[in-house]
């Protein structure tokens, strides 16, 4: 992602229109950038380690596969908040609420922003959306806040985050929290 | 019916022996056939393990979906009948979609203006599937004639638009095309175009792998929406569409859904270059001062001017854009270098190439455009037409 946000007004330009697409597999993307996916990792990791309020935002995939390999990640992802320091507030569903969502307790693809406004959250994981709400979401948060966002992908990965790591599942997640435990241990944390 | 139980890990319901698009595209043997456009398309979707298909007669598609209609009969096509009006053909194209099914059409001219409210509505709600759009004119006055008019209506549907010029790029588009449009970071729809009757009704040589192949299917729940399955909750796209309730919902969100969907179609160009071997092809002289930039049955008159000029000892070359929807601004540039001025012939009376070739080069060629010749109505397009263009533009004032 070319420009970290907020932008005020528009999520326009996107990622696409400044020249940036989903990295190829194997590779990660860094802001406009695509490094190994390593390299990916332990910048995430470190963004998450040192940013006020970092959250995980896990989504319907996780929250309501019925499959092992989506029990297993739910696991995981509960480590990883807790390697992390990493709150995890919830994307349910994908329904707009209304008359207003309750901002403390879950975040929503179509007002995402409120969540990331109400709770000061300066970095934030977006895993097990479906991609096209995680997209439009992370349009909206980089238009309207400073929020650093970061896309952990079972598919091709978001272009619109500020890092995003693809092809990712139980396997890569439990590389990703060992990486994360290295870079906790090198920062002291 | 056929169905996806019916279908094993090597072998989809008809016994077909499951490849990917790679070894069907660019490895599996070939042989020579003789087919009209209609005729391949069966062919191709023969090849492509679909689930459903939904058809309405218009000319010049009708032979196209009455051939699919019998690959259904055959047992190679999942689900297939007929819509109550082009309407209802392309709604409930997304109604299958949406459920997760691989899904193809046909429309032309009136037709497609009679759909076009669904054209957004698959681009906004993610379907991955396939319109062959064999292109007529647009009453009134009625025509069944070929005519391209139809295909600016659809640019900005957030649909991908792949131009194919002869019944050989038919068949492979639309295979690839399948491919490409469930690309999860791209799945959007994709419209396959030819010029009805130049390539829907006439018979050309034709290389084909052979039918015992088909495409492994399609995988719903890679899709970046839900598909409609009870079993999978939320899927409440439909059932809560959040667009009638715009006054509870971020401005937002209807700017990020619709960039969304321009930024998907932009994804599939990596994907598009590969199975198309480029979004542009370009022949004739890679030295020339004078191009032809076309799609579809204009190239290839192009080619036949250009083989004409070359005779003459004109300089010239014919960019071909095979997709119109990524817009192949990098490699029409590309293409453009030491060109003086490019000539834009086209199959209708508004000239909507040479608008998108001048809106994208604006500022960033000095390639001088010529929005011309253009013929519509059924009107053919001989080689002499573009000749006479470009004599006049090197000879002015001394006749072509």
């Amino acid at each position: 992602m070319a420009n970290q946000g907020p932008a005020y007004y528009s999520p326009y330009p996107t990622a696409v229109y400044e020249g940036v697409i989903t990295p190829p597999e194997g590779k990660a993307l860094l802001l406009t950038e695509v490094v190994d996916e390593e390299i990916a990792m332990r910048e995430i990791a470190k963004v998450m380690l040192t940013s006020k309020n970092a959250t995980i935002f896990p989504g319907p995939q996780v929250l309501y596969g019925y499959n092992e390999e989506s029990k297993k990640k739910a696991k995981l992802i509960k480590e990883m908040s807790e390697v992390l320091n990493a709150n995890m507030i919830p994307m349910y569903d994908y329904r707009p609420k209304y008359p207003k969502i309750d901002a403390e307790v879950e975040i929503n693809p179509n007002h995402p922003n409120l969540t990331i406004w109400h709770n000061n959250i300066k970095a934030a994981i977006f895993i097990g959306v479906h991609c096209h709400y995680a997209n439009v979401a992370l349009k909206i948060v980089r238009a309207e806040t400073d929020c650093y966002t970061i896309a952990i992908c079972g598919l091709s990965g978001h272009e619109d985050a500020m890092a995003t790591l693809r092809d990712m599942h139980s396997h890569e997640l439990e590389k990703f929290i060992k990486i994360a435990k290295e870079v906790k241990s090198e920062l002291k944390l | 019916m056929s169905k996806r139980s019916d279908m094993t890990e090597t072998k989809n319901w008809s016994g077909q022996t499951l490849v990917t698009a790679d070894h069907m595209l660019f490895e599996a043997p070939r042989t020579k056939h003789f087919m009209t456009g209609s005729e391949v398309l069966k062919e191709a979707v023969k090849r492509c393990t679909v689930d459903a298909s939904v058809s309405y007669p218009i000319t010049p598609q009708s032979e196209a979906a009455h051939l699919i209609g019998e690959l259904w009969a055959e047992g190679y096509v999942g689900v297939y009948f007929r819509g109550e009006n082009e309407f209802g053909v392309m709604s409930e194209v997304a109604g299958c979609a949406m459920a997760g099914a691989r899904t193809i059409t046909t429309t032309s001219g009136p037709g497609t203006l009679r759909a076009m409210e669904n054209f957004a509505q698959w681009s906004g709600t993610r379907i991955p599937c396939q319109l062959i759009l064999m292109a007529r004119g647009i009453n009134s006055p009625l025509t069944i004639q070929p005519d391209n008019l139809e295909v600016s209506y659809m640019l900005e549907t957030g649909c991908q638009i792949w131009y194919a010029e002869n019944v050989q790029e038919l068949f492979d588009m639309s295979i690839a095309a399948f491919v490409v449009a469930e690309k999860p970071d791209v799945h959007v729809p994709i419209i396959t175009v030819v010029d009805g009757f130049f390539v829907s009704h006439t018979r050309e040589s034709v290389m084909l792998p052979e039918d015992d192949i088909a495409l492994f299917p399609y995988d719903p729940y890679k899709s970046p929406l839900p598909p409609i399955d009870s079993e999978t909750p939320p899927g409440r796209f439909l059932r809560d569409p959040f667009v009638m309730k715009s006054n509870y919902i971020s401005y937002a969100t209807h700017a990020s859904w619709q960039w969304e969907i321009r930024s998907a179609v932009e994804r599939s160009v990596p994907y598009a270059k590969h199975f198309l071997k480029g979004l542009v092809h370009v022949t004739g002289d890679a030295d020339a001062e004078i191009a032809f930039i076309a799609c579809g049955t204009a190239s290839y008159q192009a080619k036949e001017a250009n083989r004409e000029l070359t005779k003459l000892g004109i300089k010239t070359k014919v960019i071909k854009l095979r997709t119109i929807r990524p817009f192949p601004e990098a490699e029409l540039l590309e293409a453009l270098k030491g060109v003086k001025t490019a000539f834009v012939p086209e199959f209708n009376v508004v000239g909507w190439l040479a608008k998108e070739v001048r809106g994208a080069l604006y500022g960033k060629s000095e390639t001088e455009i010529v929005g011309g010749p253009r013929v519509a109505g059924g009107m053919s397009m001989p080689a002499e037409a573009i000749l006479r263009e470009v004599m006049e533009k090197i000879n002015s004032g001394k006749g072509a």
